[in-house]
């Protein structure tokens, strides 16, 4: 099938970009990065730029993969990532915008290629937390119930895309800083340091420069592997509970 | 005090500002909604006149209305803080498509409260100017029921919604209302970190309740006197 593609060519962080139209020769059986791959033999064959974009895993786990597809994060199937959509999604003829994530804290390093380490940074100011070293000890030596593990694992299975924030009309990052808190914060092992974490986590959130949360739930709507706003919430009553409780004053 | 300036402006601290006022904005609207209802009497404004005495000469009311402008203030200089907050955080180059998909909120709600919320406070100016303002200056005039003098407020209402003009900006202030109130009664549960189970389903039911029935009372009123009074 034939297929036309506008998509986000920027030179660097400090060009100004803008849409270049292309057509592609797919096959339904592709990935929709696998069709950006032909595009790019056919403009490496050409002397062109081929078009950055991002990948590593293409099986739905590393998170790397991220576009704006049609006004989408990952394109309009829900719970997937890019590398997961597939063109039989597309008819013949169709016509596909493709852009990078929007917002402010994940500036455009190249067409469709954003900077998205201030997700790092977030998750750095996590800290650790406190185990003992030496011989791992029994699983069963830890008491959990199964809901809480099972709940703790949902939060845990964010790949920090970031398809939230690009989702958000507040660029956002709530459900990603939620999940990572609400993971480690239920978790037995994450309760030592779980009234720091929350703080710290939620300050460099800030100082990132992500909006605010109206609680719109597009990022719910868009994540590639349905992490839910339970984890705002929960972020919210830690956050409280952690500033207006404990006893540090600075 | 540091500690509390810090938190309170942080991200979740905003938030918490929005969704407190907002849940006491939410009260004072049904508190409001049933002294209102006086006005459907049929009895020439006599328990409407009583009512707005007993509002304009009860010290307590008078203390928790301080707070109540305190809080609308602060509710909307927040949210407008938010609105450009969010507007920054998004940059200035826009999606060329977007397609916000939501799960279980009305998105168009949810996407312009702060356009809803300004429209909100303008219709508010426009009410208070008309009623509040009269009566706080004493250009209302007075009337008198067995021997005691009254401020009638109640005229003042009927001439107002003899007007065209002020009917419609009530009506369509009770639309935006309604939109407001559909995010923001469920929302303001979320921020406070109650998404549970048990109890947001019913919330949630609760909020489209309110949402529809609050502005529909208040919306009766100036369609009532418009064309029975």
């Amino acid at each position: 099938m034939k297929l036309t593609l506008k998509i986000w060519r920027q030179k660097d962080a400090k060009s100004k970009g803008g849409f270049e139209t292309y057509t592609v020769e797919a096959s339904t059986h592709m990935s929709f990065l696998e069709m950006l791959d032909v595009l790019n033999e056919s403009l490496i064959r050409e002397k062109k730029e081929p078009v950055a974009f991002e990948h590593d895993c293409r099986e739905g786990i590393c998170g790397a993969c991220s576009l704006v597809i049609n006004g989408q994060p990952h394109g309009p199937w829900a719970k997937t990532t890019t590398c997961q959509l597939h063109m039989r999604q597309y008819k013949d003829g169709d016509t596909i915008v493709v852009e990078p994530y929007r917002a402010v804290a994940f500036p455009v390093l190249k067409d469709l290629v954003v900077d998205r380490s201030s997700f790092e940074r977030i998750i750095q100011a996590g800290g650790f937390i406190s185990v003992n070293t030496g011989q791992p000890q029994d699983a069963n030596s830890i008491p959990i119930d199964l809901d809480t593990a099972s709940k703790a694992f949902d939060a845990a299975s964010c790949i920090g895309c970031g398809a939230c924030v690009a989702a958000c009309p507040n660029s956002s990052a709530m459900l990603f800083t939620s999940a990572k808190v609400a993971h480690l914060n239920m978790l037995p092992q994450g309760k030592v340091e779980a009234q720091q974490r929350v703080l710290n986590m939620v300050k460099q959130m800030d100082l990132e420069g992500f909006g605010r949360c109206s609680n719109i739930t597009a990022c719910e709507a868009e994540c590639p592997k349905g992490i839910s706003i339970e984890n705002i919430a929960r972020m919210n009553r830690e956050y409280w509970a952690a500033s207006l409780g404990s006893e540090k004053i600075a | 005090m540091s500690w509390f300036i810090k938190f309170i402006t942080s991200s979740l601290g905003q938030k918490l500002v929005m969704s407190l006022t907002g849940l006491f904005l939410i009260l004072f609207l049904l508190v409001h909604l049933l002294g209102n209802m006086q006005l459907f009497r049929d009895d020439d404004g006599y328990a409407f006149n009583a009512y707005t005495k007993f509002m304009t000469h009860n010290p307590l009311i008078e203390a928790v209305a301080i707070l109540l402008y305190i809080f609308i203030l602060l509710h909307s200089i927040q949210g407008v803080a938010l609105w450009l907050q969010n507007r920054r955080s998004r940059g200035p180059q826009a999606y060329a498509v977007k397609v916000t998909k939501t799960t279980g909120t009305n998105s168009f709600a949810s996407k312009n409260m702060a356009s809803l919320g300004i429209l909100i406070f303008v219709f508010l100016a426009i009410h208070m100017g008309d009623f509040w303002w009269k009566m706080k200056n004493g250009t209302a005039p007075v009337v008198q029921y067995e021997g005691e003098e009254y401020q009638d407020l109640y005229t003042i209402v009927v001439a107002s919604f003899q007007v065209d003009w002020i009917v419609i900006l009530y009506l369509v202030a009770m639309v935006g209302l309604f939109f407001h109130l559909l995010h923001g009664f469920q929302s303001a549960f979320q921020t406070l970190g109650i998404n549970h189970k048990k109890y947001t389903p019913a919330i949630k039911f609760l909020g489209w309740v309110y949402a529809i029935l609050v502005p529909l009372l208040f919306a009766a009123m100036p369609i009532y006197v418009y064309f029975f009074k």
